[in-house]
């Protein structure tokens, strides 16, 4: 390897490193200053070492390995995201393709969309009487929006030409839909399916906290109630790096669509 | 015998913020079967939307299309239409951008019996080697045989020609221009090409049909192109006929341009005047 190409790969493991290392001491300077309650890191890592070192472990219902909470919520995302494309990929295409539909919901979408997920939880609580459907269904109404208007934009933006096409090969309606419609759209699509992916994720503390349910959300306020600060810390560092990581496999995913 | 293709003083008008205005103007054109007719026009004349009429895609304000005896009321199969830009669909291979219009068209034969449909013409084209290629990895000419495959796929019995090259460089233009005529030879289809070169209409053409300036555009006298095939570019230079039609439909053109200029206001015109590249 030339010198040039290995300065510039350790200058690129060192600056991201530096980042983390400047937040990491302002982290330690307050702990030891004016917030004497916020853990140190180093006393972080003592406390949550049992938890990442055996990190499937099964203790008890609200003791259980970071990893293994991790996957419990992974799962309640991955069933509300699933519900979120289900819904907002058809409602996109409709309000895409039809004016009279956009005309009729768009203002409505508008109004459910700002709505927050410490709102949409009590309801789902009524409606379901259970809190794992009423935290899917919370992590559904509030990841759908961005997948229902990204895949009505990406529609509405299909060149003209497209649709020349199939109006003079008189291709079916389905045809038009799956051969034309769809892939034309189909990056516009991605980009709300990663946005949406992004929101059940942060969604999913706020269902967990609120319904005391197994998994990195409900931990976290369990924690906090039991007063080990220490294990809050982890869990904010354990969601944020999973959070990274979706985004980044759904970027992937993502470019590969695009480059069509 | 009566036209095969035939508009019959067809006006189509489109709204602008100054009222309703007339694109096209009592068009009559009559097309024999087999025959080739160029339209030769100042862009922004109309030609396309003359295309759009016969495809079917738009609908004349007033007089009637019809092909075969037919009017038109929408697109159909009867009808090919190679676009000036392509209009391929970019996710899809040219073996299955030209094999969607077959699986349309021929839904009642079996699926071997439509690709092997698809294959020939691709092979028409000369495009069999980049059969699985996408058309981003195409150049501009291959895209334009995609295209005409795709149209001649169908079998239609007109095959309707939208400034085919107008998006090509003067090479590859010559090349495909030997193409179409090699290809047109072949089966003889009925053909309206519409273009802004006049030279390429000579090559092509039986007859040539000067489209006025618009708006208000009309079509002038038709010009015969009695000029035997096939059609060497290199001669065509010289033989007498060539300079005698090509100096009939500038001047059909430029009069019609000057007279627009003195009756409305001037608008951006442009006629490919150029020598031919090709042969000089």
């Amino acid at each position: 390897m030339s010198k040039i190409a290995s300065a510039r790969s350790s200058k690129g493991f060192f600056l991201p490193f530096l980042g983390i290392l400047v937040v990491v001491g302002l982290w330690a300077l307050t702990s030891s200053t004016w917030a004497p309650a916020l853990p140190s890191p180093a006393r972080t890592w003592e406390v949550s070492k049992p938890y990442i070192l055996a990190p499937f472990e099964k203790r008890g219902e609200l003791d259980q390995g970071i990893l293994r909470f991790t996957w419990y919520s992974l799962i309640r995302v991955a069933k509300g995201y699933t519900l979120a494309i289900l819904l907002g990929t058809p409602l996109g295409l409709l309000l895409g393709v039809s004016k009279w539909f956009t005309r009729s919901f768009d203002p409505i979408i508008q109004i459910l969309r700002p709505v927050s997920p410490l709102a949409w939880l009590p309801l789902g609580l009524v409606i379901f009487q259970k809190p794992e459907p009423a935290g899917i269904f919370t992590i559904a109404m509030c990841s759908m929006w961005p997948t229902v208007l990204n895949t009505a934009l990406g529609v509405r933006s299909i060149p003209q030409d497209y649709l020349t096409v199939a109006r003079v090969l008189q291709l079916s309606r389905s045809k038009t839909l799956f051969r034309v419609l769809l892939p034309a759209a189909l990056p516009y699509m991605f980009t709300g399916f990663r946005l949406s992916l992004g929101i059940a994720w942060l969604v999913i503390v706020a269902a967990e906290m609120l319904t005391g349910a197994p998994g990195v959300g409900g931990f976290l306020w369990q924690e906090y109630n039991a007063l080990i600060y220490e294990h809050i810390i982890l869990c904010i560092i354990t969601i944020g790096v999973v959070g990274f990581a979706l985004d980044r496999v759904m970027g992937l995913v993502e470019r590969r669509f695009k480059a069509v | 015998m009566s036209a095969f293709v035939e508009l019959c003083g067809v006006s189509k008008g489109f709204n602008s913020p100054s009222g309703r205005m007339n694109v096209l103007e009592d068009v009559n054109l009559e097309v024999a079967q087999g025959e080739f007719v160029a339209i030769v026009g100042y862009s922004g004349s109309g030609k396309t939307t003359l295309v759009s009429l016969l495809a079917g895609l738009l609908m004349p304000d007033s007089g009637t299309v019809n092909v075969a005896g037919k009017r038109v009321i929408g697109p159909g199969p009867d009808r090919g239409v190679v676009f000036q830009n392509y209009s391929l669909l970019p996710w899809l291979t040219v073996f299955e951008n030209i094999h969607l219009a077959v699986e349309q068209v021929f839904s009642n034969e079996s699926d071997a019996q439509r690709r092997a449909r698809t294959e020939r013409y691709v092979e028409l084209v000369n495009l069999t080697h980049a059969k699985d290629r996408k058309p981003g990895q195409l150049s501009g000419g291959m895209r334009q045989r995609v295209s005409v495959a795709r149209a001649l796929a169908m079998d239609p019995a007109v095959l309707l020609l939208d400034e085919p090259l107008g998006a090509l460089d003067a090479l590859t233009r010559g090349s495909l221009q030997t193409e179409i005529e090699r290809i047109w030879q072949a089966d003889r289809k009925t053909v309206v090409m519409i273009t802004n070169d006049v030279d390429e209409a000579i090559l092509l053409a039986d007859r040539i049909i000067p489209l006025s300036a618009g708006p208000k555009a009309t079509l002038g006298p038709a010009i015969a192109v009695d000029i035997e095939r096939p059609r060497d570019r290199k001669a065509l230079n010289h033989h007498p006929d060539f300079k005698r039609v090509r100096t009939r439909v500038i001047e059909y053109l430029l009069g019609s341009a000057a007279q627009r200029r003195t009756a409305h206001a001037p608008r951006p015109t442009a006629v490919a005047l150029a020598e031919p590249l090709v042969g000089t």
